[in-house]
């Protein structure tokens, strides 16, 4: 378990040595999340529309490693755009990860880019 | 930088570790811990979950990594075997050396094993590590392809109850000897003893009090035991379970003072006798006893992390040992002094045998105080009776009314408010959070609200059970600093669901976005969003397909998600009514989309373990086979329960089915603020049950009588009478008014039953709203009403019609790949998800 956890390390825009294409900005549910893969990596890519912004996380949950993420609610606490995990409703900021409660589960985060109307989520490998 | 050399990594020394790091003490202490097992610290308080399907790797108190992340040098499979207190040095059996400034023995304790005759014997084990449980798990498994599957518990206490138990579980034939004459004797009383034995005995597990072994009988391995009373048991197994022995020799070989009957004598700041060398956890004996529970342990822990980082906390002259047995499948708790019996002390006994249960308390003479107590067979009033009884509350004048229920009323102990509580009460049991310091965050300014208190103290996020006490305790301060708490729904609205409903409605509102544009600010939440989508869908009656992302996960996909992040799918069946041919359909899905099934406790079928892509294929052969969306997963109407009544019954006094049928189409796929069950039986027998949900029509002479009101799950309530003897008609009106003048008015998340508490003047005002019409909105509530039944439409065949809808179910956008996390593991000739770790 702490294995697949390890798979998912946050990686900075100055990392990135591939965007790799998730799909079209259609793709995506407005003021939500749907799953993308990339090699066997599972992550979930938010369309915040109200905030005009995207975001990427892993889609595993760190509570009880299960890759449901994406299927998380949206929204914002005192402006920090955050997900809740649809399993128990903890909450993560889509920032950079960390658990709202102050709990010290972690999401890893990934940068996001959109070109021409497609959507590119940054990988270091 | 000063050295702290830590023997043993059991529990405690983990604790230890753990809190000197959170106090910064790694700043000015290098740490270097010894532990004799082969692996970090692990949970041995849940060590038969190792027989459940945890891994040792689960059981483990943090990541492996943590020692070495946070810079404490951790030596595991290194036992030391020799402390010289006067130069400070500590030797391994690996014949290394090291220097301390100060000591922390941690040291634990060993499992008692009697000089009984035998006991050398293979398949004779004791049961304190994970290689205790390894090798009992081996050895059980090669007696089950033998012929004699006994297995003997040696001990009757928390422990031995708690191994036999997993001896059981193992598919050995557990029995257990008691020397003494009752169970966990340390504990209980004879009569609470004699409960929890029926209850065991019918657990399949025999229990032999009063027995002496004399010897283990067997060749090489064990065959049976005798007793002295020159009976036998045959068995090749046994587990001892006879108590512990504080494993106290390295300090006796080191000249540190010791106790007469063992343990590491400590003084309220746990130091021994010899200078710098503390002892904590089992090994150390405070107040002339050792402690086997780790709470103490931990608060010792604390106590020395204190000592070392510059404070002076001491140990409180009291210990609780109040406990509560885990596992062996029915409840026993005791707190306090279990049995006094003197002229200071009068019990207070209950016991109802047909029902297996036993409490006793033991009230001071003058009636004042509750001094400890037992309740076997029902320990739900084991936290508030404990908060009495640890914070020396005052008692009710009749204190009997603790364990029995007050006449009338709903029983258990009732404070007027939770103010009263002293200051010390422990309210956050995981988090160690008092009361005290819950109100004070609030009157000094730094909270100001319920989310403040949570982040700043931890409060209610570890098990979450003292959640309701901690938002009343927040509510309560701040209503007496003179604010007013209003009930917001969250922090992008300051409005509750009523001013909300109001507002959309009479401003045409018809998204969040707009909504939260208007009257709200930011982007939304978790909270704010399925309660503004449940307002639009009883406002508009839209389904759960129109705005989806305000949606809460389950409505989103239109389907329960279970463990795994698999799904659940529940057709209706309208008052678990349904034909062969259905029955034969459903089936056949479910066989061939490998689906588990389970008849629900609401009268119909449930089918797990979907995948989100095939949640509409599944959807598209049950819409063929004639059933629709059962909106388990929904804030809405979930099933009308109904007995066979007048149809078959020979009680029957009028068609419960057909009613009930009815109902429950009338008002499926209706969205509320929380979920709504009805009930309907053929007479007063009730096997429907009408009178927990939150309509419930009971047929009785000259028509039916409607309660409204009614909850299972957490906090039952019974349904509240709101009109006798109504025909078909006239029931069906009043529970229109009724649900809509609820749909509009509760808070989110409230059902009927909490709506009612309420609601001020209660049944009977709801009564002249709903059937006298006080307010004059009756007629609206039935059209509006009428409205919602009017354009109902299955969401689940619009979504399978809707191309773009179907979109929703891929696991991943990018691939048509499923999700390979998800394992399922045989179960009973079905299957489950793969247990949590
Ligand atoms: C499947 C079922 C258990 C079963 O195997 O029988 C069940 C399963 C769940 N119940 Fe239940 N309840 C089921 C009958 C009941 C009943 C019995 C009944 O309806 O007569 C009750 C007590 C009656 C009542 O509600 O008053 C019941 C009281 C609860 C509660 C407590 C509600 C309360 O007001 O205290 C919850 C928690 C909640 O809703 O907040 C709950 C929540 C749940 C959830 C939704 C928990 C969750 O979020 O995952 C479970 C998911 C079901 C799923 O995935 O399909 N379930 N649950 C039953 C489905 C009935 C159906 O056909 O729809
Ligand atoms: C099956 C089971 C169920 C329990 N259930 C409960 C419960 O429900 N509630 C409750 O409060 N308590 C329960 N307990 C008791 C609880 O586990 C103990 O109170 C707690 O583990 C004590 O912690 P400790 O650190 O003092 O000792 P331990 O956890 O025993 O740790 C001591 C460690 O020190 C090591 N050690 C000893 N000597 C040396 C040496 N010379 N060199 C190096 N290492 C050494 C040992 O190998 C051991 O790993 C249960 C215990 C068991 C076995
Ligand atoms: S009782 Fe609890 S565990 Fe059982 S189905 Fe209901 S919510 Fe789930
Ligand atoms: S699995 Fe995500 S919060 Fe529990």
């Amino acid at each position: 378990m702490q294995d697949l956890l390890n798979e998912y390390q946050t990686i900075g825009v100055d990392k990135v040595k591939v965007w790799v294409k998730a799909g079209t900005v259609d793709d995506f549910p407005t003021n939500g999340g749907a799953c993308i893969k990339y090699k066997k990596k599972q992550i979930a890519v938010f369309n915040f529309t109200t905030m005009s912004r995207w975001y990427a996380c892993q889609n595993l949950c760190p509570h009880k490693m299960e890759m449901v993420i994406s299927r998380g609610m949206i929204g914002d606490k005192d402006q920090i755009p955050k997900v809740a995990c649809p399993l128990h409703k903890k909450t993560f900021s889509l920032e950079n990860g960390t658990n709202m409660e102050g709990e010290d589960y972690k999401l890893a985060t990934y940068p996001v880019r959109i070109a021409d109307g497609a959507v590119f989520v940054g990988f270091s490998e | 930088m000063k050295h702290i050399i830590v023997i043993g990594n059991g529990m405690v020394g983990y604790k230890f570790c753990e809190k000197l790091e959170a106090k910064g003490g790694l700043n000015s202490y290098n740490v270097t811990v010894f532990g004799e097992e082969a692996r970090p610290a692990y949970d041995r308080v849940h060590l038969s979950e190792y027989f459940s399907g945890k891994s040792a790797e689960d059981l483990g108190l943090c990541n492996p990594n943590w020692y070495g992340d946070v810079g404490i040098r951790l030596k595991t499979s290194e036992l030391v075997t020799e402390v010289d207190t006067e130069k400070k040095t500590i030797l391994s059996h690996k014949g290394k050396q090291y220097n301390y400034d100060y000591l922390i023995m941690a040291t634990g304790s060993i499992p008692f094993v009697p000089p009984i005759k035998g006991v050398e014997k293979k398949g004779v084990f004791v049961y304190r590590t994970i290689e205790d449980l390894d090798a009992i798990k081996d050895y059980g498994e090669k007696l089950k392809k033998g012929k004699c599957r006994e297995a003997a518990v040696m001990g009757g206490g928390l422990l031995g109850l708690e191994a036999a138990k997993a001896v059981k579980d193992l598919g050995l034939n557990a029995h257990i000897i008691e020397f003494a004459s009752r169970l966990m004797p340390r504990q209980l009383d004879d009569g609470a003893s004699k409960t929890l034995q029926k209850k065991i005995e019918s657990l399949d597990i025999g229990v032999y009090l009063d027995r002496k072994t004399e010897f283990i009988s067997g060749e090489e391995s064990i065959e049976g035991l005798k007793f002295q009373d020159d009976t036998a048991l045959d068995c090749s197994m046994l587990v001892i379970s006879a108590g512990i022995r504080p494993r106290d020799e390295l300090a006796r070989k080191a000249g540190v003072i010791v106790g007469d009957r063992g343990g590491i004598v400590v003084n309220d700041k746990m130091e021994t006798s010899a200078p710098g060398v503390y002892a904590i956890g089992e090994v150390a004996i405070y107040n002339e006893r050792i402690y086997g529970l780790v709470a103490p342990g931990y608060e010792m822990a604390e106590v020395v992390v204190n000592q070392l980082t510059g404070e002076d906390k001491r140990m409180p002259p009291e210990i609780d040992m109040s406990t509560q047995l885990k596992l062996i499948g029915t409840e026993v708790a005791s707190f306090g002094e279990p049995f006094i019996e003197d002229e200071d002390t009068t019990p207070i006994v209950y016991e109802n045998k047909q029902k297996g249960v036993y409490k006793r308390i033991n009230i001071s003479s003058d009636g004042q105080k509750l001094l400890g107590g037992i309740l076997v067979g029902d320990s739900s009033d084991y936290s508030s009776l404990h908060q009495v009884y640890i914070n020396g509350l005052r008692l009710p004048e009749d204190p009997e009314t603790l364990i029995i229920g007050s006449v009338g009323g709903d029983g258990g102990v009732i404070l007027d408010s939770v103010l009263e509580l002293p200051d010390s009460a422990r309210v956050c049991s995981c988090e160690n959070v008092t009361k005290g310091r819950i109100c004070d965050s609030l009157t000094d300014g730094s909270c100001c609200n319920l989310s403040d208190v949570v982040a700043a103290t931890k409060a209610t996020s570890g098990c979450g059970g003292c959640k309701p006490m901690v938002k009343d305790l927040v509510n309560e301060t701040l209503k007496s600093m003179g604010q007013e708490v209003k009930e917001v729904v969250c922090e992008h609205f300051e409005y509750n669901r009523q001013e909300i409903y109001d507002l959309i409605k009479v401003h045409k509102i018809v998204s969040f976005e707009e909504a939260i544009l208007r009257f709200g600010k930011g982007h939304g939440c978790e909270v704010c969003k399925p309660a503004l989508a449940s307002i639009f869908a009883s406002i508009y009656n839209e389904t759960a397909n129109k705005q989806v992302s305000i949606q809460d996960s389950n409505d989103r996909f239109l389907a329960n998600i279970q463990r795994n992040g698999s799904y659940s799918v529940v057709p209706r069946v309208p008052a678990g009514e349904i034909t062969p041919d259905k029955l034969i359909e459903m089936g056949r899905i479910a066989k061939k989309y490998d689906l588990y099934t389970k008849v629900t406790g609401g009268q119909r079928i449930d089918m797990f373990g979907a995948k989100l892509e095939e949640l509409p294929l599944i959807w598209k052969e049950l819409i063929d086979a004639g059933f629709e969306s059962g909106h388990a997963y929904g804030k809405a109407l979930r099933t009308v329960k109904s007995c066979v009544g007048s149809t078959w019954c020979r009680y029957g006094m009028d068609e419960s089915v057909s009613f009930a049928i009815e109902l429950e189409n009338r008002y499926k796929g209706i969205r509320s603020p929380h979920k709504i069950k009805g009930g309907v039986s053929g007479c007063i027998r009730e096997c429907a049950e009408a009178r927990c949900k939150d309509f419930g029509v009971i047929a009785v002479e000259g028509g039916w009588n409607l309660y409204i009101g009614g909850n299972g799950g957490a906090n039952p309530k019974h349904a509240q009478l709101l009109a006798e003897q109504i025909d078909n008609e006239t029931c069906i009106k009043y529970i229109d008014r009724f649900l809509m003048f609820y749909i509009q008015t509760a808070a989110p998340l409230t059902r009927t039953s909490k709506w009612l508490e309420k609601v001020e003047g209660g049944i009977d005002y709801v009564r002249q709203v709903v059937v006298e019409n006080r307010l004059g909105i009756a007629e609206d509530l039935e059209k509006e009403m009428q409205g919602l039944i009017n354009s109902y439409e299955c969401e689940w065949k619009q979504a399978i019609e809707d191309p773009e809808m179907m979109k929703r179910f891929k696991h991943f956008v990018n691939s048509d790949d499923t999700d390979d996390n998800i394992v399922f593991v045989p179960m009973r000739d079905q299957k489950m998800p793969r247990p949590w770790k």
